[in-house]
């Protein structure tokens, strides 16, 4: 009896693993099938022309990656200030169980989980319409700095808690001011856990559509004159390229876009590392 | 400046002291130049006057009547101490008894927590260190601290020790190179990191970083250290390295320190101090305090009974 009690927990241990290796093996396969999908279909069609080319009988995506690169400007430049500063308030400023900080955490929480496209009327309906910025680049950004906002202040909070709390006291100790403490000990140390998470924004800035549709006008075949006019992004062209007829293109942005956005993976994986060596490795 | 670098150095070369030598060099203890003109250490340059009167740069320490709350529980119960200069004074107690939490009375650290309240006079130099005129960083700057874990600044060596100085506005570079070194002297590290000193703190072993931290708080040119079981986290020989370098300090510092082995309070302390739940029980010469203690509670824990 006794002993048929223990096969059957051995069968279902074995079942248990080959069923979680099963899985494993199935969302590795989906991973795998987008990427060479894309890769297969697009990377014979990424060119010259398609890269740098002007936009006049062949689509080019010169005008996005221009665009793109304004974006990531606008957004990163308004929400890293921000975002740092306020991670910097709330964890060396406040009492971690006041009131206010609860609320500015279900606040920031709440506020990174709302779709994207609900931030794209926003920003329509605010700068589109009711500053009369028209479609343009800089309300777009403006929106994604909103939407990146929580996502910078989390991860910077989490940066600043893990700096242990002994090298703050170490620094007050010998007459540190909370300023001091705050830009020559706290930072410093939080530095490579900050510099990860505004890659990784940027990453999300890249690949974000929604907002963008409604935003800074989808203008695909003129390179952007300045923060003012209206323009397009990568994400966008797929969109364009795909529901207008060139199939092909769409899959070599895409690619562009894939590598772009793992190449800053990559980076923010290893600037992490090169930054965190040895630093808080206190034993 | 020179002479007494030299001193230094010749210091750190003497073995520990043997009784002699310990009462000898206590003999012509010379007062230690001063850079900020010790009188009005702690005060914001305002109130000068009013610390005028206290006395020409003494470090000694009064406390009378003091109590400390953290939230609802009474840490400190009236607790009454004097500690003199260029002594070692030992806590000794068990876990939770209030030691380390009275030690941090001496340089305000408690004011970092949030719902602690403390009563009563603690004086330093004949100076209130919680009156309103107390300039903290000052206080600070005169009462350096040594942490039970070693907790150097993930920055090199050489940043680790201009940390203090450059906190008081020292940028000139042959000024910081000379603290730096000194410092390291002073702590018995200079021979072993001088052809380092760019490399990070982090890749030294654990008793070379309690030792960075102890220049680390000689580089602000305290007058008191307090050190909260520095050995605690160490092995047995760089814990006979640290007893030997507050056997040396001792001589211009006033020393108090936190620690749960006895024998060493025994081996580097003039002083004892019993803590029980909050209270002091016992407090006088270490010999008197391990030789013939006077209240039971004492005898029971030095024999090891409790605790």
């Amino acid at each position: 009896m006794k002993k048929n009690a223990h096969q059957r927990q051995i069968f279902k241990y074995s079942a248990l693993k080959v069923i979680s290796f099963v899985m494993v093996g199935l969302s590795l396969l989906a991973l795998l099938a987008v990427i060479s999908f894309i890769l297969i279909r697009g990377v014979p069609y990424v060119n010259m022309q398609l890269l740098f080319g002007d936009y006049e009988n062949e689509p080019s995506i010169k005008p996005a990656l221009i665009g793109t690169a304004y974006l990531v400007l606008v957004a990163i430049g308004i929400a890293a200030p921000i975002g740092i500063g306020s991670a910097v308030f709330l964890t060396e400023y406040t009492n971690s169980k006041s009131r206010l900080i609860r609320v500015i955490r279900i606040a920031t929480e709440t506020l990174a989980g709302i779709p994207s496209i609900v931030y794209g009327i926003f920003g329509y309906l605010i700068f589109v319409v009711a500053l009369g910025f028209k479609y343009s680049l800089i309300g777009g950004g403006i929106t994604l700095a909103i939407m990146i906002l929580p996502v910078i202040v989390r991860s910077t909070e989490e940066s600043l808690l893990a700096v242990p709390r002994s090298l703050r006291e170490g620094s007050f100790a010998l007459g540190a001011s909370k300023v001091r403490t705050i830009f020559n000990v706290v930072l410093p140390c939080a530095a490579s856990g900050i510099v990860t998470s505004l890659i990784l924004a940027i990453g999300r800035v890249i690949s974000e559509s929604a907002v963008l549709i409604l935003t800074i006008g989808m203008v695909v075949h003129k390179i952007p004159e300045g923060f003012a006019s209206p323009g397009t992004s990568l994400a966008l062209d797929v969109y364009y390229f795909g529901s207008h007829g060139y199939p092909e293109q769409a899959a070599a942005t895409g690619v562009v876009l894939l590598v772009l956005v793992m190449a800053i993976n990559i980076l923010a994986t290893f600037l992490g590392k090169v930054f965190g060596k040895g630093e808080l490795a206190n034993g | 400046m020179d002479s007494n670098k030299s001193a230094n150095v010749a210091m750190l070369n003497r073995k520990p002291a043997d009784e002699n030598s310990k009462s000898a060099a206590k003999g012509n203890t010379k007062p230690k130049p001063d850079v900020n003109a010790g009188k009005t250490a702690f005060k914001n340059s305002g109130s000068q006057t009013a610390a005028n009167k206290s006395s020409g740069g003494k470090f000694n320490i009064t406390v009378r009547n003091c109590n400390l709350h953290y939230g609802d529980f009474h840490a400190l119960k009236d607790v009454n101490i004097d500690i003199e200069e260029n002594e070692v004074t030992a806590f000794i107690g068990p876990s939770g008894c209030g030691k380390s939490t009275f030690l941090k009375t001496f340089n305000r650290m408690n004011d970092l927590i949030e719902d602690c309240k403390i009563t009563g006079l603690i004086e330093i130099g004949g100076q209130d260190i919680y009156a309103k005129s107390t300039d903290v960083t000052m206080l600070r700057k005169n009462v350096g601290m040594i942490f039970q874990k070693p907790n150097p600044f993930p920055m090199s060596i050489y940043d680790n020790i201009a940390f203090a100085p450059r906190t008081f506005g020292i940028k000139k570079k042959s000024t910081l190179d000379e603290i730096v070194e000194r410092s390291l002297k002073l702590a018995g590290l200079w021979e072993e990191v001088s052809d380092r000193l760019n490399k990070n703190a982090m890749g030294m072993s654990g008793g070379q970083q309690q030792r960075l931290c102890i220049a680390r708080s000689l580089a602000a040119e305290p007058k008191i250290l307090l050190m909260d079981e520095p050995t605690s986290a160490l092995d047995p020989i760089s814990t006979g390295t640290i007893e030997e370098l507050v056997n040396i300090l001792k001589t211009n510092y006033t020393i108090v320190i936190v620690t749960h082995n006895m024998q060493q309070a025994t081996r580097i302390s003039d002083k004892t101090a019993f803590f029980l739940l909050g209270e002091i029980v016992e407090y006088g010469k270490t010999e008197d305090i391990f030789l013939k203690p006077t209240d039971k509670r004492t005898e029971n824990y030095i024999t090891g009974r409790f605790g």
